[in-house]
């Protein structure tokens, strides 16, 4: 399998804070891979600096056979990376179709028309609709986003993400501030979304029945440094992982 | 259900057309037309100025600016050149307010929330002093009196209709586009900026293409304006013409597309009615003002709408 993203010895400090040092790892094409470690490891400054959201100190990214270090973020989405976020963000007065169409139309680059109205895009809109249904929201299409419960939040965000059309996806913990229930839902849906969409799915989350669950890849971040990668199994019992984030209970 | 929208939408905009179509014909008093003309500028104003603020979550208050420049490049273009140039004067006007509004917008959209205000505040109001100061090419304090445009349109009935039709068909493009993709785009912008650049879209492009879309429009007025008062003054360009706006757009309700043009209708026909009762007119208009924003926050559109909603649940619930 070809490798879809690739980093090169990625440094990132804040002040005489090392929040990334020297990371390199790739990632195949098609995998479904988890980003563990405690928290302040750095795990979300890492998909901030995938994302262009911020600029590394050092080292290189490259997506799909492209450096990709110093774009923008809108230019790095184009080239086809999605992603959702950990503090869900979504347009909460819009409805929850909107906020999917919206991607979708992005991605069509319809978004700039500025003449015909939005809900006869049809493609566009059918494709959200088909991203709601298989998420389950369908039901709530034309309810402002505000209203929903923050577990759908969450996957409205996801939505968003997907009607995008990504080659790569990054979920920043995506069953934070869920029920034991809603987390059982969401990793079924994951899963479900990675076979569907054809995805290569990168996701941090500290809930550990999820990453040994769906991952068929772990990486381990500390302070900054990626600790260990390997399989679920040689993750749990790597020792250097026991003492620094798992503890004896899980191994 | 979308469909049946858009129906309904096409009748009320022939309902508010024909009503102010039917004006000459509901009376013969100049002053009642030119008191019509006004609402119809200055709704195009406001509901351009909204597009900025109410959509797109920029409060600019520096939009006489480009009011202003629409109404000094008719009135100099006729000092200066000639009176057959009122329409080429109009041309330049939007030409310039676009341009202007590229240059000035690329300056100023760097920042956001209230030093964006700050700075557009500025912005008008050293147009503001460049146009007072300036007095043998602007006619500083005394404006320019006695623009009338050209041939047929010097008719006041034949300018009533051709104002008309223009601000019927610029809020109609502005409609269109609040309606469309870029339209839902914007209002995301206000709504989640740090979102939007993970959509594949940039935000200060999008706040660029609004600002000079709305300057243009607020020139468009402006240029209007002039023909329709016959002179122009440097109180177009002055702060409180920018404060005009902002308060119309809040009486009305700043969610609401419609909103501010019917602001702008409710507080011009106030200060008529009410300057015509007391000296004390303005005091009248800021408790207006006050009870507006402390018990009618959506403002009047918006209260109406919301008042619907819970009427409409109401019903079904029974």
């Amino acid at each position: 399998m070809e490798c879809i993203l690739k980093l090169d010895g990625l440094e990132k400090a804040f002040g005489g804070l090392r929040v990334t040092a020297s990371v390199s790892f790739s990632v195949k094409e098609g995998e479904l891979s988890a980003i563990i470690g405690p928290n302040g490891a750095g795990k979300t400054t890492l998909f901030n600096q995938i994302t262009g959201h911020l600029l590394p100190d050092r080292g290189k990214i490259t997506f799909v056979g492209e450096d990709i270090t110093g774009l923008s973020p809108q230019q790095i989405v184009k080239r086809g990376m999605g992603r959702a976020f950990q503090i869900t963000s979504i347009f909460p007065e819009e409805t929850v179709l909107e906020n999917v169409r919206m991607a979708c139309l992005s991605r069509r680059d319809e978004a700039l028309s500025y003449f015909r109205p939005v809900h006869r895009f049809k493609e566009a809109t059918d494709q959200a609709f088909a991203i709601l249904e298989s998420l389950g929201l369908h039901q709530q299409a034309d309810r402002p986003a505000f209203e929903l419960a923050h577990g759908d939040q969450k996957l409205l965000d996801i939505g968003m993400a997907l009607g995008l059309e990504p080659k790569l996806l990054l979920l920043d913990e995506p069953t934070a501030g869920m029920s034991p229930d809603e987390r059982q839902l969401t990793r079924d849906l994951i899963r479900r979304m990675w076979k569907e969409f054809n995805l290569t799915l990168i996701f941090i989350e500290h809930d550990m029945d999820t990453v040994f669950g769906i991952a068929q890849t772990v990486r381990v971040l500390q302070l900054g440094a990626l600790l260990a990668e390997g399989t679920p199994d040689q993750i749990r019992s790597n020792p250097q992982v026991i003492t620094a984030y798992l503890g004896e209970d899980l191994a | 259900m979308e469909r049946d929208t858009d129906l309904k939408q096409a009748v009320l905009w022939l309902v508010v057309f024909a009503a102010f179509a039917l004006v000459p014909v509901a009376t013969a008093s100049k002053y009642h037309l030119l008191l019509a003309a006004h609402i119809l500028l200055w709704g195009l104003f406001a509901v351009a100025f909204n597009m900025l603020w109410g959509v797109t979550g920029m409060l600019s208050f520096g939009q006489a600016l480009y009011f202003g420049l629409g109404a000094y490049s008719v009135g100099l273009m006729v000092k200066h050149v000639g009176p057959g140039w009122f329409l080429p004067g109009l041309g330049l006007g939007l030409v310039c307010s676009v341009i202007l509004s590229l240059a000035v917008g690329l300056l100023i959209i760097r920042v956001s929330g209230v030093f964006f205000t700050v700075l557009t505040l500025a912005f008008g109001q050293l147009a503001w002093q460049i146009t007072f100061r300036w007095y043998h090419f602007t006619g500083g304090d005394d404006g320019v009196q006695g623009i009338i445009p050209p041939g047929i349109l010097g008719n006041g009935l034949v300018y009533y209709y051709f104002i008309l039709i223009l601000v019927a068909l610029a809020i109609w493009l502005m409609h269109r586009l609040s309606q469309s993709p870029m339209g839902v785009l914007l209002r995301c912008v206000r709504q989640n900026p740090s979102r939007v650049p993970f959509l594949g879209q940039s935000v200060r492009f999008s706040q660029l293409r609004i600002y000079v879309v709305s300057s243009f429009f607020a020139a468009l007025a402006g240029s209007l304006m002039a023909g329709a008062d016959n002179s122009i003054h440097t109180d177009m360009l002055y702060w409180t013409t920018s404060g005009e706006v902002i308060l119309m757009s809040v009486l009305g309700g700043i969610g609401q597309f419609f909103g501010p043009f019917i602001g702008a209708g409710v507080l011009i026909v106030l200060q008529d009615v009410m300057g015509a009762k007391t000296e004390y007119w303005p005091l009248m208009i800021g408790i207006v003002m006050m009870v507006m924003v402390l018990l009618l926050p959506r403002g009047l559109v918006g209260e109406f709408q919301a008042l619907r909603v819970r009427l409409k649940s109401l019903v079904a619930s029974r």
